[in-house]
């Protein structure tokens, strides 16, 4: 049993985005963050001071620590944001305008 | 029906939903306003629509009350009672002459204000989880446990196949049989408290059987899906590089330390890890509501010390979706009858009587699963406590051993904890704990950053005149 087949979902057919320029597959419905999630992604950003990982943390957008970049905007919160078709997220560096 | 009394429900949860209905049914507008894309708050979130997910996966009797919930709400849409404004992110309400003034963000983006007015306001506010520090916990795979469960409701989704539930409180049995049932390997349930030693408070429990059903319900499928517990057990340490690979766990004594020679290594992808919940309380704060320690001071009726302003939920103190479905229905009869002139005569209702029984049990809860003693003196120097601002435990340290920082507010400004993207949401219990103060609420002026063109626009012109010349770029508040 996985958590679709126990909530008995029948989401549309998955469309692709990127992460980092790779292509992997996203639901309808889902958060950046849970796409990522299903793709085995568990960080995307590196912190400003040591570049350290970090990923979700809170998961209902109170502690900041899954910022992300997506189609050109740092400071997503991957854990708020819809993902839509063709979206191109990226890992994001400190504070997301270094570069 | 337009002079009809305007309410503010801020918080579509247990409380807000409950407020907001019986506001309605006593002929109050409302207006329920939640940052969320669907009504439900944490407790009952639901899988997202675009997954057209047929089953929910609560046990019956939450299925049953958030049925009875929905349909209510559906019906008071649709007859016009209360109005549902899903997306809006409050950052500040506002009292003056006239009443309150509601000020939101729209949308994932958060970047164009909105603002709603009322007569009065039911502060539904909820909580977010508190996690105390240990090493290794700023690791990728480390996610607290109510977010690994708010994932999996939502996008049902898992953060990893063999997974770790730690910390302490009655939340972690839920989360540990959800990701279970979902298909992933709970390699141990780690409790620092002891639940047996909840018998003391036999006379509370047994007057809420349902509640003890409810644990036994958890106990059984925990045993069903093969998960060890190990209770008076803490993680001591997580371990891994650029992710999590495993986790130390070890056994406390009696005095809450570490018991020598119980160390012992599981690997694990995932390691979900609460420690109880603390209210929000931002919104109550900046309205200038009175606080008894870090929840919202409520009266009998719950109403705050503003006037026109209610509280009810996990914001006047944490004690679960009963008890805030109690107290919300609480505040809105009560908000319902001041504002259409009639007596509450709040004593006679049912759900003063359930909520003083509710009380008594989450008291009872806090006393069994309160953090284990001395669990301060086990973050390493180079423990990261801010994580917004990668403060070291080192750091608050030397802020209060050398410099002489005796509270949170003057550690933060000795060493930046707590002035990052969360306001401190994600270290004050450990900034507190490490300057051997008691913890207090964050106090920050908004509840979520706000863009620079959003506050330009809510000067004292905004409300009587058309808003300043906006300017086109968006993203000012990136800088």
């Amino acid at each position: 049993m996985n958590a679709k087949e126990l909530a008995g979902a029948r989401p549309g057919p998955a469309f692709t985005v990127t992460f980092d320029g790779r292509e992997i597959d996203a639901l309808p419905g889902q958060t950046v963050a849970a796409a990522l999630w299903a793709a085995g992604v568990i960080s995307w950003r590196r912190t400003r001071g040591a570049g350290r990982p970090r990923g979700v943390f809170c998961g209902i957008g109170v502690c900041f620590d899954c910022l992300v970049t997506v189609n050109g905007r740092p400071n997503q919160r991957a854990c708020l944001v819809p993902v839509r078709p063709g979206d191109a997220i990226r890992t994001q560096e400190g504070t997301g305008h270094d570069g | 029906m337009a002079d009809r009394p305007r309410l503010a429900v801020i918080g579509a949860g247990p409380a807000g939903l409950a407020a907001a209905l019986a506001a309605a049914a006593s002929g109050v507008r409302v207006t329920l306003v939640d940052s969320a894309p669907q009504a439900g708050g944490q407790f009952y979130r639901q899988p997202a629509a675009g997954l057209a997910a047929r089953r929910s996966q609560a046990p019956h009797h939450h299925r049953r009350t958030w049925r009875r919930l929905r349909t209510g709400l559906d019906r008071q849409l649709a007859a016009g009672g209360v109005t549902h404004l899903a997306d809006h992110h409050v950052w500040c309400v506002e009292r003056h002459t006239d009443g309150f003034t509601v000020h939101a963000l729209l949308g994932p983006a958060q970047e164009d204000g909105v603002t709603v007015d009322a007569d009065a306001v039911v502060l539904a506010t909820g909580g977010y989880e508190k996690v105390l520090p240990f090493p290794g916990w700023t690791l990728p795979g480390v996610v607290t446990a109510g977010g690994a469960q708010a994932m999996l409701k939502g996008g049902l989704v898992l953060p990893g196949r063999t997974v770790v539930v730690a910390g302490t409180g009655p939340l972690l049995l839920p989360v540990a049989t959800g990701l279970a049932a979902a298909g992933a390997r709970v390699a141990a349930l780690v409790e620092s408290a002891d639940p047996k030693t909840l018998a003391r408070h036999a006379r509370v429990l047994s007057a809420l059987p349902a509640k003890l059903a409810e644990g036994a319900g958890h106990a059984a499928r925990l045993l069903r899906h093969r998960v060890p517990v190990l209770v008076g057990h803490v993680v001591v340490e997580a371990h891994g590089g650029e992710r999590l690979d495993a986790v130390t766990v070890a056994a406390l004594d009696a005095g809450g330390r570490v018991r020598p020679g119980t160390r012992r290594r599981i690997a694990c992808g995932t390691l979900a890890v609460g420690h109880g919940m603390l209210p929000h309380t931002d919104l109550a704060a900046t309205l200038g509501c009175r606080l008894d320690g870090v929840a919202v001071r409520v009266d009998d009726e719950q109403r705050t010390d503003v006037p026109g302003v209610w509280a009810a939920g996990e914001a006047t103190g944490v004690g679960g979706a009963d008890l805030a479905l109690a107290e919300g229905h609480i505040a809105g009869r009560s908000a319902a009858a001041r504002l259409t002139g009639r007596r509450s005569e709040a004593r006679t209702w049912a759900a003063a009587r359930s909520r003083a029984a509710l009380r008594a049990f989450s008291a009872a809860l806090d006393a069994v699963y309160a953090p284990p003693a001395h669990w301060a003196e086990r973050i390493t120097g180079d423990t990261l406590v801010c994580r917004c601002e990668e403060v070291p435990a080192s750091a608050v340290r030397a802020a209060v051993g050398e410099l002489g920082a005796g509270d949170v507010r003057t550690v933060k400004l000795l060493t930046r904890a707590g002035m990052g993207w969360c306001q401190g949401r994600m270290c004050a219990p450990a900034v507190a704990a490490l300057a051997g103060c008691p913890p207090t609420p964050a106090g920050t002026p908004f509840a979520r950053p706000v863009p620079l063109d959003v506050l330009a626009g809510q000067g004292p012109d905004a409300r009587t005149g058309p808003p300043l010349d906006a300017p086109d770029g968006k993203d000012s508040h990136d800088d």
